[in-house]
């Protein structure tokens, strides 16, 4: 039983879009840095299963091949992003993103 | 027909809590709704028959990436009390640019292409010998190479994790 | 044999290569035994191809030896051309040169720069090599800059002396003017018939109309660079101040064979020539116009290898006369005799001043006869040939190439025979000056007079031979003889032919010759009765000279006149150049566009507030801008 069957793609691209969305409003609406990072994640999330969707209609393995991969730089992605946001928090004593303001004129 | 209940709820789940993730005061409560999300997404993973990735899935997000942000905000003794506030302003406007973006978005991809006729689905792909073909046939060279840039992750978490850098 | 083509500028370039790379380890004996025998190999070479050319049919062998330049319509074979003429050439270069070789390893034996030199000279021969054998005419150009090349740098051979640098520069600068008409006059050769292989070319040329502006342009284009090359008026100073190099480089490149590259490019395209009857007289005109010139200013110079200089201008004066007439054997005829007594004269003029320990003044020499007898008979014989003394070599050629004249104009004729005449005076006078009185030197050079080592002597001798027997190859049927370079070169020249009618009556042709030698034989008792009898000698630096002898002596100020009509407003041009253009508007310009820049990405940078979130906010409307125009 699965759901190919009986639900169209669009819903899918729909999910996924609605979820990368709240990705983005994640990223627009939070100051901690560390929950700014969990929406990326989101947002990786969504198009990985966007990617598997299509995988899965168009029957094409190569789709899901591709989703080990984004799992792979995503964890890698993680592992170094956290890290540097511990030496941020050990230097700055905050994780709020409006102060690391440095990079400007 | 349970199958389409299932996708039903289950979007509405990680619609839900994918929200919460960011509405949450509390970081540590973002972490777990974030969690939940992963778990409704594996979910929606099983229902299109990609049972294995659901599986891995679960075991890198849900159980390696997700318990590493756990652990980074609980050694930063995150809080309600530590948490930033934007302006109400800021916030309006944030919505306001994520909303554009997802009506944008879903206007873009109305007309994303056609699908082959349901008589023509295969539901064995995502079995692990059929990605294992494909992932070892087509992909083995960026296979390797995602190995080395691991291997780098792990170098540069490792080096900036260390008290002081000399 | 002919296979073996290649070969021939290749040995000189391995020679080059050998002792350019290596020379200063090598022994001076190795590097001359590598300089000589790579130029002797390529000598027996090409006369085994001579001869082989003579013994079979087919006079024109094209040989491929790959594919050069090919792009779009355009493709250039890196191929070789043999034919009597190239062949020729090719003996007079090899066997020559070969002979100034030889002469070089005694005359430079105590010189630091000995290998250089030697690397020097092979890649000269080398260049000389491809511009002959060449098939078309890009060869022939990258040959023709090859020697302009070599030419600059034996001239600035001693680079010490800025004098000798700023002649070599000048020969270089010089030559640029010719070879950007001659460049100019291949493009329109491309443009004009779509090939620039000499075959190609000349098979659609016969088709033209005589006449026709095309082919005028690019005979007179193509004569531009052979005046420069050739030194002809007004492209003519370069070669006398050329002659700061060693004197084996006088005798091979500004005697022998560089300057006659001009000679053999328009008797290698004689059929446009030949189709432009404009091109012709102007090429006429400026022959003779030089050799008279030439031979006015050589009439008053003191430096043994100054007059040399201008009687080659002279020389080389005749050869485009008898170009011009379209008397092209004669013009070869005369390149190679020339080649023979003037490469005699200025190795003899070497002999003679290595052993007068490097002074070049005739008035300080005299009486040399007794001391260098070897240099003086060869040297006698030399001066006899460019007289136009019968039976020696010059005597033929000169008469075959006034002959033409005579038949083509009148005055021409006349004008050579004046030119002549001065010609015997002035190499008489040289040749008195330095050999016949007393010695007027100093007591420690009357000390050092020498005879020069066997090494110098010997190509002296071979080459006074070929002075005195070289004009059999083309004794006029009036005298009963036969013309055998006229038969051989038949080949080449057969398509001008008509040009070249022989209607001229063998008792003109008597007569013509009787004036001609009564007329050198006229010059040569004055020149005697001044210089021997009377032991008149040229005045001293500080005399005061009449207007006209100080006119010539002063070589007509053309020097001066370059200075000041061309170069010092050309400099003052490029001064203003630099100071305004360059440093107000070029400079203005970029560093405007600099401080533009630096204003506006002041205020640009404002944006960078560093504030991340507003980053964020500005990326996602970008990434809606940039959908939603995709959507549009």
């Amino acid at each position: 039983m699965s759901a190919i069957f009986t639900i169209p793609i669009e819903w899918y691209i729909l999910l996924s879009t609605v979820l990368f969305s709240i990705g983005v409003l994640g990223v627009l609406f939070r100051r901690n840095a560390i929950i700014i990072f969990m929406s990326i994640e989101l947002m990786l999330n969504a198009v990985n299963l966007l990617l598997v969707a299509f995988s899965s209609y168009l029957s094409d393995s190569k789709g899901q091949v591709f989703v080990f991969f984004i799992m792979a730089v995503a964890a890698a992605e993680v592992a170094v992003g956290l890290a540097i946001l511990m030496m941020v928090y050990r230097n700055s004593k905050s994780s709020d993103i409006n102060d690391l303001s440095k990079l400007k004129w | 027909m349970i199958t389409t209940y299932l996708f039903y709820l289950l979007a509405f789940l990680s619609i839900m809590f994918g929200l919460m993730v960011v509405f949450a005061k509390n970081p540590v409560h973002s972490v777990l709704y974030l969690v939940i999300t992963f778990f409704t997404i594996a979910g929606q993973y099983v229902l299109l028959n990609a049972q294995f990735l659901a599986a891995v899935h679960i075991i890198v997000y849900a159980g390696a990436i997700m318990v590493l942000f756990l652990f980074v905000i609980m050694l930063l003794n995150l809080n309600k009390e530590t948490e930033p506030h934007k302006s109400l302003w800021l916030k309006l406007s944030a919505t306001i640019a994520s909303g554009l973006l997802l009506v944008v978005l879903v206007g873009s991809l109305k007309n994303a292409g056609t699908i082959p006729h349901p008589a023509n689905f295969n539901t064995n792909i995502g079995l692990i010998e059929n990605l294992g073909k494909t992932l070892f046939n087509d992909f083995l060279l960026p296979f390797e190479v995602s190995s080395i840039l691991l291997l780098a992750a792990m170098v540069g978490a490792v080096m900036l994790g260390k008290k002081s850098i000399k | 044999m002919i296979k073996l083509v290649g070969l021939i500028p290749l040995l000189p370039l391995i020679g080059f290569v050998i002792i350019g790379l290596t020379g200063k380890k090598l022994s001076k004996q190795l590097v001359s035994i590598i300089g000589c025998g790579s130029v002797l190999g390529a000598f027996a070479i090409a006369l085994e191809i001579f001869f082989q050319l003579t013994g079979q049919a087919e006079k024109s062998v094209t040989i491929d030896l790959f594919s050069w330049i090919t792009a779009g319509k355009l493709s250039i074979p890196f191929s070789f051309l043999i034919d009597p003429l190239s062949s020729l050439f090719l003996l007079i270069i090899t066997g020559v040169g070969f002979l100034i070789h030889l002469y070089s390893v005694g005359y430079m034996s105590h010189d630091e720069g000995f290998a250089r030199f030697f690397a020097y000279l092979n890649l000269f021969i080398f260049f000389m090599l491809l511009l002959v054998l060449g098939s078309n005419y890009l060869i022939m150009f990258v040959g023709w800059e090859g020697v302009g090349l070599c030419s600059y740098l034996l001239i600035g051979f001693w680079f010490k002396n800025t004098a000798y640098n700023n002649a070599a520069k000048k020969a270089f600068v010089m030559n640029r003017i010719g070879d950007l008409g001659f460049l100019l006059g291949i493009i329109l050769i491309f443009v004009t018939f779509g090939s620039i292989t000499y075959h190609d070319v000349f098979l659609q040329a016969k088709n033209f109309a005589s006449g026709n502006p095309a082919l005028t342009a690019i005979t007179l284009l193509l004569f531009i660079g052979a005046m420069g090359k050739s030194a002809q008026l007004p492209l003519y100073t370069w070669l006398p101040d050329a002659m700061a190099g060693p004197t084996p480089v006088s005798a091979l490149i500004h005697a022998a064979t560089m300057v006659t590259a001009g000679i053999y490019m328009i008797a290698r395209s004689n059929i446009l020539y030949t189709l432009s009857p404009i091109a012709m007289e102007t090429v006429a005109i400026i022959g003779i116009c030089t050799a008279l010139f030439a031979a006015t200013i050589g009439l008053a110079q003191n430096d043994i290898k100054k007059i040399l200089a201008y009687s080659t201008v002279s020389q080389l004066g005749y050869m485009f006369l008898a170009l011009g007439v379209g008397a092209y054997t004669g013009a070869v005829f005369h390149v190679m005799t020339h080649a023979f007594f003037k490469a005699l004269l200025f190795l003899g003029a070497g002999s003679v001043i290595h052993a007068m320990s490097g002074e070049q003044d005739i008035r300080m020499m005299g009486g040399l006869k007794k001391h260098l007898p070897i240099t003086h008979i060869t040297f006698l014989l030399g001066t006899l040939a460019i007289a136009g003394c019968p039976p020696f070599s010059g005597f033929f050629s000169k008469d075959e190439i006034l002959a033409n004249a005579f038949e083509n104009n009148k005055l021409l004729w006349f004008l050579g025979v004046l030119g002549a005449a001065m010609t015997t005076f002035y190499m008489f006078r040289l040749y008195f000056l330095t050999f016949k009185g007393d010695f007027r030197g100093t007591k420690e050079q009357h000390h050092h007079l020498h005879e020069s080592p066997k090494s110098m002597t010997i190509p002296l001798v071979i080459l006074a031979v070929l002075s005195v027997i070289g004009g059999f190859v083309g004794i006029p049927e009036a005298l009963g003889g036969k013309h055998f370079l006229e038969e051989f070169l038949k080949p080449v020249f057969e398509d001008s032919s008509f040009r070249m009618v022989h209607s001229i009556s063998h008792q003109t042709e008597y007569a013509l010759m009787g004036i001609a030698v009564l007329v050198m034989g006229g010059a040569l008792y004055y020149a005697y009765t001044v210089y021997v009898k009377n032991k008149t000698l040229p005045a001293a630096e500080d005399e005061e000279l009449k207007p006209i002898h100080l006119l010539v002596y002063k070589k007509y100020w053309v020097d001066e006149l370059y200075e000041n009509v061309i170069t010092k407003p050309l400099n003052f041009f490029s001064d203003a150049l630099h100071k305004v253009v360059d440093n107000q508007v070029v400079d203005g310009l970029v560093n405007g566009t600099g401080r533009f820049v630096t204003w506006i990405s002041g205020i640009l940078r404002y944006a960078q507030t560093g504030n991340l979130g507003f980053y964020l906010f500005v990326m996602v409307i970008g990434i809606v801008i940039i959908l939603c125009s995709r959507m549009l």
